[in-house]
């Protein structure tokens, strides 16, 4: 007898239960603690912190012990958060150009003002497993720089300085920078908009795209004209106020890529730019970026546009892993009433076909049924 | 009362719930076209805005909406700064401008074309008119058909622009453009969304 | 800084802040001005995924009061996980009375049914919403899409469903079936089987459709004309069941198959739990009802 199924509240409570004792795992295991994760889980504290718009490093943390290391999980949560919160006001624009820099590489020049600064890199790391880690070995004092830190100017500015290069991107004088947090987006979109979208897009999903670039779609000559890693100081203008109120500081990674151009007919030839700024530090994601955002701007640049990575809709209404995420995981939901219908045209399509195709096995099929 | 205490005081006494009570007054009025929908009074604004259009300003303003305000109310610094005060909605430089444009003497205002009536791509972008009108029942009878209305629907709106009836049908002809209106009256809102057609019954 | 349970986790009645559903709510306005058209909008990330009705539940938190009362259904059963979780969720943030009767509820919010009891006046229907743009199937673009909505331009639909008939022999499109607003805007009914379409005619219910993860609100005003495109020669014609429900008896419903063994026997049940409960207690059997009473059927199974 068929007994329709009923008791959706306690399973789904059950289901939750089930979920923090997995989450808990080991009771003779100590729980991870906040602090554990931002100290030495800090880059992926950093990724939640920029495909999550929120930078808030024990938020982040928390947000990856909930969702049990599960990063798009835990963006997802942080997302959540961050779109209850009030807005006070928007910042004054950072300047990496002062940046505390930690790390910094140009891979354009040899040397440059304020030289080249490996910082805290895997790069150059064997990737060897290490079994001292594992057995938890103390670890050596870093060595600290003992003279006063020199200007870094950054290197775009440098080649602007021969004229090479084109001028950093300026929007025209009345335009209010847009906000993809609070505004739907629309297609064709400002460059503003577009580098939003990139920062909080899927590490991922970006990479694929950057790399497809380099292999042939969309090829656009990219140099690494600098890497920086480091502090920069935000500033909130207040009306009362006459000066900027300083807020803090937040550690990002700026990627200036520098790429050939030939000119076209709206440009000589020079270099041209494609920018990446993230939260944290990520050298990938920031790279991965750049690469996208010059690649997207190809209408801008007169260049055709022939491959994924340079069509402006294709990749901002894809980039985004919560959204991303959300529908793929959503076709695990009942859509039993569609399938019905579907089952139901199938069914009598099928007849159809039959009938047609072997008039005397469907009768045949049809008398076994009866 | 000076002009600072006006602004501050007035406001909704429970700005989530009063809110949620006046627009979905407007959300069912705007869906029944012709139908009053009675709300009480929940603001106090400074004369000559009248406590619905108030109400309604407090419900679906905010500084993402540019108000166009008619001379009428233009002239009265402490509407302005009521409505900055409450709303911390921007006066938009053009009634083209505006998102929300609140008109206390109807009947002197400008044409209804002089609004936004947003662009064939997006015809949400128009104008939305908050109309004092000083009672839904002793003005002309309009007879209402379209979306929202099963057969047809009457409402009687006292001093109404002039012509409105020819303007009306003109701004059914730019549809999907055109501006929608809400009726403000004393007790209560109509709404004439731009899907509305008037049935003329009287010149 | 720690940051502490205290710090966090405190809502504003319906979870949005108020200038989330202020904007909302114009949206919605625009939209029932504007019988058909997708309205653009700021969409918020909301506590469940995208894609899980996070456009029904912004509309939902927009418009519920402290007076309404809230049915939440998906594939017609208020007992379907997500419908749980999503009224738990307005019962948590809201506090509202929910119920699982069709008549009873002011607001109903629903993923892929038009409950099968007529609804009336007053009334407010919140579709969740996947994909709002009828033409998207055909028309990847929204640059694109948009134009063609702009100048009415909807040849692309009738030469696809027209091809279906052509390849098919029928308009081989079951749910989500495209309708005509008005006789101006080309709409997507949200994946409902195209069964419940001639409920969106000229419902005195006001249908609202949100969707999340595309910004998209829009809505159909009551008494508004909503027509199932079709040809002449291949007039639009719902799915028709050749049996009737096996609970309830009932005809002109839409059925679930329900597989109850592996030797291929099934049967086919109501789709809408509400409605299928109600017929019961009012003494209609189907042929396959169970001889008990319905109390003890509605006992919870072990989970």
């Amino acid at each position: 007898m068929y007994v329709a199924v009923k008791g959706g509240e306690a399973a789904i409570a059950n289901a939750h239960c089930l979920l923090a004792d997995r989450r808990r795992g080991d009771r003779s295991v100590p729980a991870l603690r906040l602090d554990q994760i931002v100290e030495q889980l800090a880059l992926g504290v950093d990724r939640v912190m920029s495909e999550g718009s929120l930078y808030d490093r024990e938020l982040a943390a928390l947000a990856i012990a909930q969702a049990r290391g599960d990063m798009i999980e835990a963006i997802f949560l942080v997302r959540a958060y961050r779109t209850t919160l009030p807005r006070f006001g928007y910042t004054n624009p950072i300047d990496t150009g002062t940046m505390l820099v930690e790390r910094r590489v140009s891979a354009t020049y040899k040397d440059l003002p304020g030289g080249q600064l490996l910082g805290p890199t895997f790069d150059y790391t064997h990737r060897l497993l290490d079994p001292e880690l594992a057995a938890g070995a103390d670890v050596a004092e870093p060595l600290r720089r003992e003279t006063e830190a020199q200007a870094m100017p950054r290197v775009s500015a440098i080649l602007a300085r021969e004229g090479l290069i084109e001028p950093d991107g300026e929007m025209p004088q009345d335009h209010v920078p847009g906000d993809i947090t609070r505004e739907p987006l629309e297609f064709p979109m400002a460059r503003d908009i577009r580098l939003q979208a990139l920062s909080r897009g899927d590490e991922g999903f970006l990479l694929a795209l950057g790399y497809s670039t380099q292999r042939g779609y969309a090829r656009n000559h990219p140099f690494v004209g600098e890497i920086r890693i480091g502090g920069v100081e935000l500033e909130l203008d207040v009306p009362e106020l006459p000066f900027a109120v300083p807020l803090g500081t937040v550690r990002v990674t700026e990627c200036q890529m520098v790429n050939q151009f030939k000119g076209s007919a709206k440009a000589p030839p020079q270099f041209t730019r494609g920018y990446g700024l993230v939260f944290g530090q990520s050298e990938r994601k920031a790279m991965a970026m750049a690469l996208c955002d010059r690649a997207l701007r190809a209408s801008e640049l007169g260049e055709d546009i022939v491959a994924a990575a340079q069509d402006e809709e294709f990749v901002i209404s894809h980039s985004d892993n919560v959204q991303a995420t959300g529908f793929v995981e959503h076709l695990k939901l009942p859509h039993y009433v569609d399938f019905q219908a579907e089952l139901d045209l199938v069914r009598r399509m099928r007849a159809e076909y039959e009938a047609r195709e072997n008039p005397a096995k469907a009768e045949e099929k049809k008398e076994a049924a009866e | 009362m000076d002009i600072a205490a006006q602004s501050i005081e007035g406001g909704f006494a429970d700005p989530v719930f009063n809110a949620q009570t006046v627009f979905r007054a407007v959300m069912e009025a705007m869906a029944r076209p012709g139908s009053v929908q009675l709300l009480p009074t929940l603001a106090r604004p400074p004369a000559p805005l009248s406590p619905t259009a108030g109400a309604v300003a407090l419900a679906l303003c905010d500084n993402d909406t540019p108000l166009w305000l008619d001379p009428a109310l233009h002239a009265s610094a402490a509407v302005i700064s009521w409505l900055g005060f409450h709303t911390g909605a921007p006066l938009a430089n053009t009634p083209a401008d505006a998102h929300f444009a609140f008109v206390a003497t109807p009947a002197e205002m400008m044409a209804l074309d002089g609004f936004s009536q947003g662009t064939q791509d997006y015809p949400d972008r128009s104008t939305t008119l908050i109309l004092q009108v000083g009672d839904l029942a002793s003005g002309p009878p309009l007879l209402l058909e379209g979306p929202g209305i099963e057969t047809s629907a009457t409402i009687a709106p006292a001093r109404m622009p002039r012509h409105f009836i020819e303007q009306w049908k003109q701004n059914a002809k730019r549809f999907p453009r055109g501006v929608d209106i809400i009726l403000a009256a004393a007790d209560g809102i109509a709404c004439l969304p731009r899907t509305t057609r008037i049935k003329t019954m009287e010149a | 800084m720690t940051a502490q349970s205290t710090d966090i986790a405190t809502y504003n009645f319906a979870y949005l802040d108020e200038q989330t559903k202020r904007m909302i709510r114009r949206a919605i306005l625009k939209g029932i001005a504007i019988p058909g058209y997708q309205v653009p909008f700021a969409s918020r990330e909301m506590p469940m995924p995208y894609g899980w009705g996070t456009g029904g539940v912004q509309v939902t938190a927009s418009i519920i009061g402290p007076d309404d009362v809230l049915k939440v259904i998906d594939q017609g059963a208020d007992d379907t996980t997500n419908a749980v979780s999503i009224r738990a969720f307005f019962k948590k943030v809201a506090n509202v009375a929910v119920t699982t009767e069709t008549a009873k509820a002011t607001i109903i919010q629903t993923r892929h049914r038009i409950p099968e009891h007529p609804l009336t006046a007053g009334q407010v229907l919140v579709y969740q919403v996947p994909i709002p743009e009828p033409l998207r199937f055909l028309e990847p673009r929204e640059t694109e899409t948009r134009k063609m909505h702009a100048l009415e331009e909807y040849g692309l639909m009738h030469v696809k469903l027209y091809e279906d008939i052509a390849k098919h022999g029928r308009i081989a499109t079951t749910y989500a079936y495209p309708v005509k607003v008005e006789g101006r805007y080309v709409m997507d009914p949200s994946p409902t089987p195209k069964f419940d379409n001639p409920k969106m005619h000229r419902s005195p219910a006001l249908q609202l459709f949100g969707a999340g993860r595309e910004k998209r609100i829009y809505a159909v005003p009551p008494f508004t004309d909503v027509v199932s495109l079709d040809f002449e020669d291949h007039p639009f014609e719902i799915q028709t069941f050749d049996q009737p429900c096996a609970l309830c008896g009932a005809e002109n419903v839409y059925l679930d198959e329900v597989i109850l063994d592996d030797h291929g026997g099934h049967m086919f049940v109501c789709s809408d739990t509400d409605y299928c409960e109600k017929r019961r207690e009012e003494g209609h059997r189907g042929h396959l009802a169970p001889e008990t009473d319905l109390a003890s059927e509605k006992l919870e199974p072990a989970q």
